[in-house]
């Protein structure tokens, strides 16, 4: 393939008209540079898979020492607060019923003499289970703590014998990269990789189907551009745009979030930037198939959607189906999410990530090309 | 008369005509049938919604990859390697004989877990003492890390059991008993597919309707709506009701696939179900209508809308997050998104199977929702037309 002859100038000014079109409207303007920070910050907080300050409704019938210190150490967990407290079984049923609370606690009588007395008891757990993810782990974390308070205060010999440091295996966990298990250190990079490939769709698609809507792409098509010129003068500010974007996006993520950038910053933005020339070459080729603006951002959101789904932003690749998992290797999404995860959180460079590096460049080099020839077709 | 009886800008308002009503709603009919790619779309992306939220949205983990580094190499280390693999929730795919084969294990990502058995492990365990043994974690995903901790600890704590107390059972003087109610295997897709109901009706408000009054601005056509003998809320009325129309089609679309496909429980009122959709649907479109009149650009509108509804109705709803987790600023500006009441309600009448007796302030919720989505459609639409 012999690449195309571009006259420099022609394509300035091309870029230029561009830029103007797309910059001339301050709303457009707020858009384009405030949405991607709104939505980074909004995601930031609100992807949140940790489970703090579950609601907990209370019956406690031993009413003792005990079961009170049962009680202040679940809420002093953090991951429980006393939502209220129950004088009748019925009234936990209620509480759930009514979604005051996702877990009851009922403390049967005699807690206290059984576990003085060294004999095995049990407490009661109601757990929602319509949030499940919030139930799953809720009701993890309230076994385990119930569990150890009971080895601590049981008056059984053979808890007092496997108190302290028993004998056996003594697992000691490292995690590296994000040692205190945050989940915003992992889903913020991961948001980078949304934003830019929505703005790089948006951008593009917009710069083509809006001229074809008004009827000036015909105005474009006789002047003396060449194709190629036109789809480089088309897209060299989207690319511009986009690196603004990340410049934008990267610095909330490390000044405000406090996410450690580890790796070169040289990196991120290579791959980025071919992950930007792939949107921007899906953008092209949704536009050859739109007639209008709004069939643009229907088509744009057929393709983002399941785009963003199956690129293990919000759900690991590793547990979806197989059919999913295959089709995650055709989804750049992915490759680049992957990416900016690895560079932010542990520092990886090339030598880590030239699978993820090549694969987004051959995509972008395909994508473009495929959309170019397409476009030279529906707008000749 | 004729005067009179046009948008409102003159004079009193006039009688709502239904017939001048039914003509609206009929001439927006067309433009959405016109529009194929929109239509298709309409119900396209609920089904693919259900379809794919439906089977990814998992929080179980298991098969999760490990590596080993084994420096003691002798019968106790390998039934350690062999208590993780048969556990089923870890897969060994690499066996390491050094050190610095570690690091770029996890740092490409190809395994989550290393677990380092130091060269004492065996004579430790022999000699009743603590054996410690190493688990390197990859943290970035910290919820898929934590589960996975977890079922290490668990999987070393029935080893040892089993190693040390030789078959005793571990004391267990204490315990939870737990019940899940509602969703009892703990189902995503339970929590999920209902939940998504919202989200649709958000997407349908925020791609359909909030372009139908910025599209007339843009081809101008705008004027000649005003120029015609319609009062204000017929417009809006008109405008809405093909798509209230669409978006009642796909909660019934939605109901079923969840039914039919994930076999979602249906426990409660499918009238009550309907009613709320129903206002919720209004409540949305005429915030679509109201973010299109201000607007007065499909690009804008588009974007103001996915901000504005789609986002907070995916993130600050409970949809997939859990609100009470989240910092105190955004369990304040949740009170606010409609999507949460709704998706309330919808929750509960799936899997709770409650009424309006527990519902009621859901459902008032929906009501005011409806209510000032119309009001600032209206408002907006009288704005601009003046």
């Amino acid at each position: 393939m012999r690449l195309p002859r571009l006259d420099r100038a022609r394509l300035a000014r091309l870029a230029r008209k561009e830029l103007t079109q797309t910059l001339r409207d301050p709303r457009a303007l707020r858009v384009i540079f405030m949405a991607p920070i709104i939505q980074l910050v909004i995601f930031g907080y609100a992807v949140t898979t940790d489970v703090k300050n579950a609601a907990l409704v209370l019956y406690d019938r031993d009413n003792t020492a005990v079961s009170r210190q049962l009680v202040q150490e679940l809420t002093a967990s953090g991951y429980f607060r006393l939502a209220g407290t129950a004088s009748r079984a019925s009234d936990l049923a209620e509480a759930l019923d009514h979604g005051r609370a996702i877990l009851a606690l009922e403390i049967p009588r005699g807690l206290q003499t059984d576990l003085a007395s060294g004999r095995p008891a049990t407490v009661q757990l109601l757990i929602d289970g319509t949030t499940s993810n919030t139930a799953t782990v809720a009701q993890a974390y309230a076994s385990q703590i119930i569990l150890r308070f009971g080895q601590q205060h049981s008056a059984a010999p053979a808890a007092i014998a496997t108190k302290g440091a028993a004998p056996g295996v003594d697992l000691r966990v490292r995690a590296w990269y994000n040692p205190n298990l945050e989940s915003r250190v992992y889903n913020v990079p991961g948001v980078v990789g949304n934003l830019m490939m929505l703005m790089s769709l948006l951008l593009t698609t917009l710069a083509v189907v809006r001229e074809r809507e008004l009827g000036t792409l015909e105005q474009l098509m006789v002047s003396p551009l060449t194709p190629a010129e036109m789809i480089v003068g088309k897209t060299l500010p989207v690319v511009g745009i986009a690196m603004i974007d990340l410049c934008l996006i990267t610095s909330v993520a490390t000044l405000w979030f406090h996410i450690p950038l580890r790796g070169s910053l040289a990196l991120l933005f290579l791959v980025s930037f071919a992950y930007v020339v792939c949107g921007l070459g899906i953008g092209l080729l949704i536009s050859t198939v739109s007639n209008t603006t709004q069939e643009a951002f229907m088509t744009m959101f057929m393709f983002f959607l399941p785009a963003m789904i199956v690129s293990g932003f919000f759900f690991p690749i590793e547990n979806m189906p197989r059919a999913f998992q295959y089709l995650s290797l055709l989804n750049p999404v992915a490759y680049y999410v992957r990416a900016v995860r690895a560079i932010f959180l542990k520092g990886a460079g090339l030598a880590a990530l030239w699978p993820e590096v090549a694969v987004l460049a051959v995509m972008g080099a395909t994508i473009l090309w495929f959309a170019s020839t397409r476009f030279r077709k529906t707008s000749a | 008369m004729a005067r009179d009886a046009g948008t409102g800008t003159g004079g009193r308002v006039p009688r709502l005509s239904l017939k001048r009503l039914w003509a609206m709603a009929h001439k927006e009919w067309i433009h959405v049938r016109r529009d194929t790619r929109s239509l298709a779309m309409a119900f396209v992306v609920p089904a693919v919604m259900v379809v794919m939220f439906g089977y990814i949205i998992s929080f179980d983990v298991n098969d999760i990859r490990m590596a080993v580094l084994d420096r003691d190499r002798t019968t106790q280390s390998r039934d350690l390697v062999d208590a993780f693999r048969s556990s089923g929730y870890f897969r060994v795919t690499a066996r390491l004989a050094d050190d610095r084969q570690i690091s770029p294990l996890l740092e490409r990502g190809a395994v989550r877990l290393v677990l380092v058995i130091p060269p004492d492990f065996s004579r430790n365990l022999a000699a009743r003492q603590p054996a410690p043994v190493q688990a390197l974690v990859d943290g970035g995903d910290a919820n898929t890390a934590s589960i996975a901790i977890n079922y290490a600890q668990a999987i070393a704590t029935t080893y040892s059991v089993h190693a040390v107390l030789k078959g005793q059972p571990l004391p267990v003087p204490l315990q939870a008993e737990s019940r899940v109610w509602y969703n009892e295997d703990l189902k995503s897709s339970n929590m999920i597919v209902p939940g998504l109901m919202a989200t649709i009706m958000m997407i349908l408000s925020a791609l359909l309707t909030a372009l139908t009054i910025a599209r007339e601005w843009e081809r101008g056509t705008m004027e000649q709506l005003a120029a015609t003998p319609v009062h204000r809320l017929e417009v809006i009325l008109g405008k809405l009701a093909p798509y209230v129309g669409i978006g009642i089609v796909d909660i019934v679309l939605v109901a079923v696939a969840g039914g039919v496909v994930f076999a979602v429980p249906f426990r409660g009122n499918p009238l009550f179900l309907m009613g709320t959709a129903f206002l919720f649907l209004v409540g949305a479109q005429g915030l679509g209508i109201f973010i299109s009149a201000t607007s007065k650009s499909q690009f804008l509108a588009t974007q103001l809308a996915m901000i504005t509804t789609f986002l907070p109705a995916t993130l600050l709803s409970g949809l997939m997050f859990d609100l009470s987790s989240m910092p105190k600023v955004l369990q304040i500006i949740s009170l606010v998104v409609p999507a949460r009441y709704f998706i309330t309600a919808v929750r509960g009448i799936f899997l709770k199977g409650v009424g309006f007796h527990v519902l009621w302030g859901q459902a008032v919720g929906m009501i005011v929702f409806a209510v000032v989505g119309l009001g600032l459609a209206v408002h907006a639409f009288k704005k601009e037309i003046a």
